[in-house]
């Protein structure tokens, strides 16, 4: 008797749960009072969904803040930002964008490889909005794709650091072993060993597979950085977000040694003044351009779409040469530049 | 129908529905505080939540969240009847996603024997993996707490180690991604199209199938009876001759088996392969969840319900301006407060029976002596 009463009492609750999901019969998107694209008629509506970090991580979310921030500033309007979160699923980033969607906002702009399989389903559910996605490719008509050949980038500081090395000993430093970061650690390992074979490289990643921590632990860095320098090495380039703060750091400490860093001209960073004319030069990468680049193009009505690849011939990468470090070498880095830009050589995107 | 509402006890359902109850309200004020501190209006933020939750695309997303949960908290709580704080659920179910994705992957029969195939596969792996905690817990002594969570950092290595090109994984487009092979289409799970409401994912009835099972298992066999006199009291179940090691490898691996199924909805109706943006962290979530339920088979089941319910509302609350991390303290605070809940109540119940013992001890001491005057 027990059990029966149990059991229907199971019964009942299932049978309200099915219920509940099929009694109201409006989606999300019919209450929604949202005004559709452009409702004001001025200016832009920039929809951003920021990858884990979000503004104000000094580095990659940051830089395509900067990108929309300009925009903003340039057309008016107003930009809405929402942030991941490291257990989102894709429902999670399909919500992200759809609401975005439905309020309006065009161009909405997904910061980060990880809105990929999302944005492929929700761009096709709101053709009339236009989409952009940073690091990944996203095939859709209403889809501008906005990649880096971060690799280009990377040979030149390869190409620096095997010029400026007096003990014959580099290193890299990865956040996390992702093929991203992988693209990083072969453009310059390339550009070191194109210029000198005999170089010694150390390569390390801070952490692997769906452990992120590496792209935000400055004190791993910092250890990493410092062990290749007891190690001999006297030239770091570290890719690897806000870890990269303790490699500068520990490369500051040692004489004559130079960091390189990355995604920013670190040079120009407040936080990082003090270690300043440690940094060699960073390998930039200009995401706000690219995000500029859709904004405007939505702004004058003819949005950009397809794959847009930001590379060392559209200015899309470069060396920074804040602290005028990199002067003495400017020839040799100007003549690799012309070749990998006239295609004499072709930088590999994996080690 | 008397003869039914005769043997429930009221005061205890009384009790048991006072608890939740006092959590919730609590956490409603201390959320409406943090609201308010933040300079912004509850009120708004609550009917916000209330209509944007209850919209049907929301349940849907919902139950498919809850699914997740549902069956995280299931293996957590597995642990927990038994006195044992499974913290590696996480670990397992990641590692059981990706090795059941591989083989996924490769196999290339129809869809009847593809599908048990690669939720076996989840199983065992999880099951596996939860069993080095388990022996090592009952031959060397070692803390269950401390052995999956080691166990957790080498389930994220091992797979950060497979899942390269050229090994497990493979590039995409861009060469960003990286991911297992995808599961042919024939082994997509089943889903109730729901219209513009979106797809509620086959996998629920499993859900709900495994909630069925452990309250049988739990309730209503011998081996239940057996792992709950474990959890409660180890010398008491070796006195009455359970073994207690086996019961602790046992419910250690039965756990990491339904951990194993943790990742299945996503990977079977959503994902259809592991790449490195699979979610993680839900073996945590299934912690908070086993103690939101208090391991009650339909407990967890509105635990996991309202943590669908909450990540639905306050993704969108966010949307609306308010503070994102607003969720984060909801959720912190309903935890806290169920536990303090639970515990006052248990408390109040406690001394009120005290205190009916001791009324009805009173009354037999005086009824003796009534008769002694009369004799």
């Amino acid at each position: 008797m027990r059990r029966v009463a149990k059991l229907s009492a199971a019964c009942i609750a299932s049978a309200a749960l099915a219920l509940t999901a099929t009694a109201c019969g409006s989606t999300s998107s019919d209450n929604d009072s949202g005004s559709p694209a452009s409702g004001d008629g001025k200016g832009v509506k920039v929809g951003i969904a920021f990858d884990v970090g979000g503004r104000g991580d000094r580095s990659f979310n940051d830089s395509a803040a900067r990108g929309a921030d300009k925009a903003k500033k340039e057309f008016g309007g107003d930009i809405k930002e929402l942030t991941a979160k490291t257990s989102d699923t894709e429902a999670d980033r399909e919500q992200r964008l759809s609401d975005l969607a439905d309020a309006g906002y065009n161009p909405i702009v997904g910061v980060g490889y990880a809105y990929a399989a999302s944005m492929t389903k929700v761009a096709a559910k709101y053709p009339k909005t236009t989409f952009g996605i940073v690091d990944s490719v996203v095939n859709g008509k209403n889809v501008d794709s906005i990649t880096f050949t971060e690799e280009q980038g990377s040979y030149l500081a390869g190409v620096a650091a095997a010029l400026k090395t007096k003990t014959k000993h580099v290193g890299f430093i990865g956040g996390v072993d992702v093929p991203l970061i992988k693209k990083f650690e072969a453009g310059y390992v390339q550009g070191v060993k194109d210029t000198d074979p005999k170089i010694k490289i150390d390569t390390q990643y801070l952490s692997h597979g769906s452990d992120t921590s590496g792209f935000a632990s400055p004190d791993k860095g910092k250890e990493a950085a410092q062990g290749m320098l007891d190690n001999g090495a006297d030239v770091i380039y570290s890719a690897a977000g806000s870890s990269g703060n303790g490699a500068i750091e520990a490369v500051a400490g040692k004489k004559g040694a130079w960091a390189i860093g990355v995604d920013s001209d670190q040079y120009g960073i407040p936080g990082l003044a003090k270690y300043k004319n440690s940094i060699l030069t960073s390998v930039v990468k200009n995401v706000d351009v690219g995000v500029y680049d859709l904004v405007k193009s939505v702004h004058d009505g003819k949005p950009l779409t397809g794959t847009n690849t930001y590379s060392l011939a559209k200015d899309g990468v470069s060396l920074s040469t804040s602290g005028g470090f990199i002067d003495d070498i400017k020839a040799k880095l100007d003549a690799a530049q012309k070749k990998i830009v006239d295609g004499s050589i072709k930088v590999k995107t994996t080690p | 129908m008397n003869k039914l509402t005769s043997r429930i006890d009221k005061e205890r359902l009384l009790l048991g529905v006072a608890a939740p109850l006092l959590a919730v309200v609590a956490a409603l004020v201390v959320t409406t505080l943090v609201i308010l501190a933040t300079g912004k209006n509850p009120g708004d933020a609550f009917s916000d939540m209330v209509t944007y939750g209850f919209a049907s695309d929301s349940q849907v997303y919902i139950l498919n969240k809850a699914t997740t949960y549902y069956l995280a908290g299931v293996a957590v709580a597995i642990g927990f009847r038994m006195n044992l704080f499974n913290i590696g659920v996480d670990g397992q179910y990641r590692l059981a996603a990706f090795i059941a994705a591989v083989l996924g992957g490769a196999l290339t029969v129809p869809g009847w024997i593809a599908i048990p195939l690669i939720i076996l596969c989840a199983m065992a792996t999880g099951a596996l993996w939860a069993a080095i905690a388990g022996i090592l817990k009952v031959t060397r002594g070692v803390s269950e707490v401390i052995a999956t969570i080691m166990l957790n950092s080498i389930a994220t290595a091992v797979i950060a180690y497979l899942l390269q090109p050229g090994k497990l994984g493979q590039l995409d487009q861009a060469g960003t991604l990286v991911s297992t092979k995808p599961l042919p289409s024939s082994s997509y799970f089943f889903s109730f199209d729901a219209g513009p409401a979106g797809e509620l994912w086959g996998f629920i009835v499993i859900a709900v199938l495994v909630g069925v099972a452990y309250w049988f298992v739990l309730g209503r066999t011998r081996f239940g009876f057996d792992l709950r006199t474990v959890g409660q009291s180890e010398t008491a179940a070796a006195a009455s001759g359970v073994g207690v090691k086996k019961m602790v490898a046992t419910s250690m691996i039965i756990s990491g088996a339904v951990a194993g199924l943790i990742g299945m909805p996503t990977l079977l109706n959503d994902s259809h392969q592991f790449s490195n943006d699979f979610p993680a962290g839900i073996g945590f979530t299934g912690i908070a969840i086993a103690l939101l339920g208090r391991n009650h088979p339909i407990g967890i089941a509105l635990g996991a319900l309202l943590w669908g319910f909450l990540e639905r509302t306050t993704n969108h609350l966010e949307f609306q301006g308010y503070d994102k991390e607003i969720l984060g303290v909801i959720q912190g605070v309903i935890v806290l407060c169920v536990v303090i809940a639970y515990e006052v109540v248990r408390r109040y119940g406690l001394k009120r029976q005290q205190q009916r013992v001791g009324a009805e001890l009173a009354a037999q001491a005086a009824a003796p002596t009534k008769k002694q005057e009369v004799a």
